[in-house]
């Protein structure tokens, strides 16, 4: 019996660890959501690319970790700018149904950009860290959790502090809030729309590069990270589009669920039920309670 | 309830039979080579009713839902079991009631839409996308336990007379297309597509107004997948010649969503543009590959660059002209219209 809660309990860390990973991909359509209310559907095309390029410096050109590591947020940066001007510009005060679809536009964009200057196959990303259990917690708590899973949990963990901080307390981040809750006023008090935009756009990037990193040291770097990235939906849905807490729990919520559900009901079904479960989820939760756990109430007039 | 078929202009009686006459008579009697028929009038058709199965949803209905390919592997696994367990079932007796299967899968996955719209729906359309392909996928029976995952498909028999040949199967998907499409002209420019429009323009507004929200967009996702799930059965049937769900992944759901934006969204015959446009512009990006750079440019270069020029037009046509090809194809046409007239 012990045996089988220990199992359980593992099943269950295990989903927490690999759900981080889905709410690190969340955090940065949050960014976005928050700033500029809009869906960024290319948020998983954005993990793909920024890792693919980080990757990319460090085996085609030979450049040092650190080094490929600033060239990928740099190169994120120019991303989240021309995003900014091309894309988001334009399509001021449109619907967010239009800016939806373009984002989707977007991200087919970026994927394709990424695997023409990159190449498409799988490769691998070595981070220093081995995805095997760690001995010391294997050996005094009997659970085995991998390094590479707990990594991921520590570092999503400090973005979002590190966000929420930024947020909360800093000057930047009075300005995002008031561009998220209305841009025209922002702007004709002299909050610079324009900045902050980039900075969100910049920001989003960043979080997408840490995203990527993560999976593609346990998964490799390839196109089945976009697909990944999808599940980041569900866990919206779930946590709220514009709460960084929600995102966190919506991820971790999604990773448990979904693995307890393989691990105890998928072999009724011959198994790979992870891949619908979490929308079906999703589902349920846009039953009850459309705004999501953290979300604001949608509230819509004629 | 108004008559489905309503008045046409005589203009509209000419261009419908000048296009007949062409599909029909023409294009058989002049093109021999079976290229054009498999890779480029058959998938183009199959995919242009599915096209227009997602523009009832999104065009007209204003759903952003993402689950075409989705019901069109229902559809395609239905006609499939349908003609494997039934004996004596005609064709396109089989082909309907896939269709109507698919549009149950549809009115089942359009439930959330009366709560939610925009981007939730899209997740919740995602729930009927993986789930349907991953039930075909794991219970044996759909595919008939049939381990190599490729089932072959079967004959197309009408009437006793089985439709083998590219040429063959291209008329007995011109007879089911043209109908179709015809009706769902008729359906939009109805007081069934007034109905969807006031929903997709101000759904509160068309609500206050006596609109029922419930049969409005129960009936739009309804008659979207069953648009959709005879699409997949024709796409299955006469240009995969076979049945296997990774056929109908999520990329083939965004491509028919592709289709339905580039082309235009809420017009038919944008269907038919997008459509054209998605299948043919690869063929010419693989053309200019092999002739102009002789293969120096790998193929995966050539499909990423083509995944680029969707996305950058996708956020083109966004910015200057959301109503896509179809439009731009209308306002040509005035613009030469006032050439003539100017002389």
């Amino acid at each position: 019996m012990a045996d089988q809660i220990l199992f359980f309990i593992e099943v269950v860390v295990g989903g927490l660890l690999a759900g981080t990973m889905y709410s690190l991909v969340a955090l940065g359509f949050v960014l976005i959501y928050k700033a500029s209310a809009t869906f960024n559907f290319s948020q998983g095309a954005m993990v793909f690319f920024a890792v693919l390029a980080f990757v990319g410096f460090m085996q085609d050109f030979n450049v040092p970790f650190v080094l490929a590591f600033f060239l990928a947020v740099f190169l994120m940066i120019i991303v989240g700018l021309c995003t900014e001007r091309l894309v988001l510009r334009p399509l001021m005060n449109q619907s967010e149904d239009t800016l939806l679809m373009a984002t989707i536009g977007l991200g087919y964009v970026l994927e394709g950009l990424a695997q023409a200057m990159w190449g498409v196959e799988v490769r691998r990303l070595d981070l220093g860290i081995k995805d095997f259990p760690i001995p010391w917690i294997a050996d005094n708590l009997k659970l085995f959790i991998s390094a590479i899973d707990l990594t991921a949990g520590i570092v999503a963990f400090g973005m979002i502090i590190g966000l929420t901080l930024l947020f909360k307390y800093t000057k930047m981040g009075l300005g995002l809030r008031a561009v998220a809750d209305d841009a025209g006023a922002a702007s004709s008090i002299g909050i610079p729309l324009k900045h902050i935009m980039l900075l969100v756009w910049s920001a989003a990037g960043v979080v997408a590069l840490v995203a990527g990193m993560m999976w593609g040291a346990r998964a490799g770097v390839q196109f089945a990270l976009v697909d990944l990235a999808l599940k980041a939906l569900p866990v919206l849905i779930i946590g709220g589009f514009s709460s960084i807490p929600g995102a966190i729990i919506g991820g971790l919520l999604i990773g448990a669920v979904e693995k307890v559900l393989e691990v105890y009901i998928g072999p009724f079904f011959g198994g790979a039920i992870e891949g619908w479960a979490p929308y079906v989820l999703a589902i349920f939760f846009l039953l009850y309670r459309p705004e999501g756990l953290f979300g604001e109430k949608i509230i819509r007039r004629v | 309830m108004k008559p489905i078929f309503m008045t046409y202009t005589r203009g509209d009686l000419i261009n419908l039979a000048i296009l007949l006459i062409v599909g029909v008579v023409v294009i058989p009697m002049t093109v021999s080579s079976g290229y054009w028929y498999t890779s480029i009038l058959i998938p183009w058709l199959c995919l242009a009713l599915a096209t227009i199965g997602q523009q009832i949803i999104m065009g007209y209905t204003g759903q952003l839902a993402l689950g075409a390919a989705g019901f069109m592997a229902a559809g395609a696994f239905a006609c499939f079991n349908l003609i494997l367990r039934v004996p004596g079932i005609p064709f396109v007796g089989a082909l309907l009631i896939s269709g109507l299967i698919a549009a149950a899968f549809g009115i089942l996955f359009g439930l959330p839409s009366l709560r939610v719209r925009g981007i939730y729906l899209m997740v919740a359309t995602l729930a009927s996308q993986f789930f349907i392909i991953w039930m075909i996928d794991k219970f044996g029976w759909f595919k008939n336990y049939d381990s190599s995952g490729i089932i072959t498909a079967q004959d197309i028999v009408i009437m006793g007379k089985p439709f083998t040949s590219p040429v063959e199967m291209y008329l007995v998907i011109v007879a089911v297309v043209t109908p179709m499409t015809l009706i769902a002209m008729n359906m939009a420019r109805g007081s069934t597509g007034r109905n969807w429009m006031s929903v997709r323009d101000m759904d509160i507004a068309a609500e206050s107004m006596g609109v029922s929200l419930l049969k409005t967009k129960l009936q739009a996702f309804a008659i979207s997948s069953f648009y959709c799930g005879v699409a997949g059965a024709l796409f299955a049937f006469t240009y995969l010649k076979s049945l296997e769900p990774v056929a109908f992944d999520i990329k083939l759901s965004f491509k028919v969503l592709f289709m339905v934006i580039l082309g235009g969204l809420g017009t038919i015959n944008g269907a038919f543009i997008g459509a054209a446009f998605i299948l043919l512009f690869p063929v010419l990006l693989n053309y200019i590959g092999n002739n102009v750079f002789h293969g120096a440019i790998d193929a995966t270069i050539i499909s990423a660059i083509e995944q680029v020029v969707f996305g950058v037009l996708m956020i083109i046509f966004m910015i200057y002209e959301p109503l896509g090809m179809a439009k731009l194809w209308e306002t040509i046409k005035i613009k030469i219209a006032g050439l003539f007239s100017k002389k």
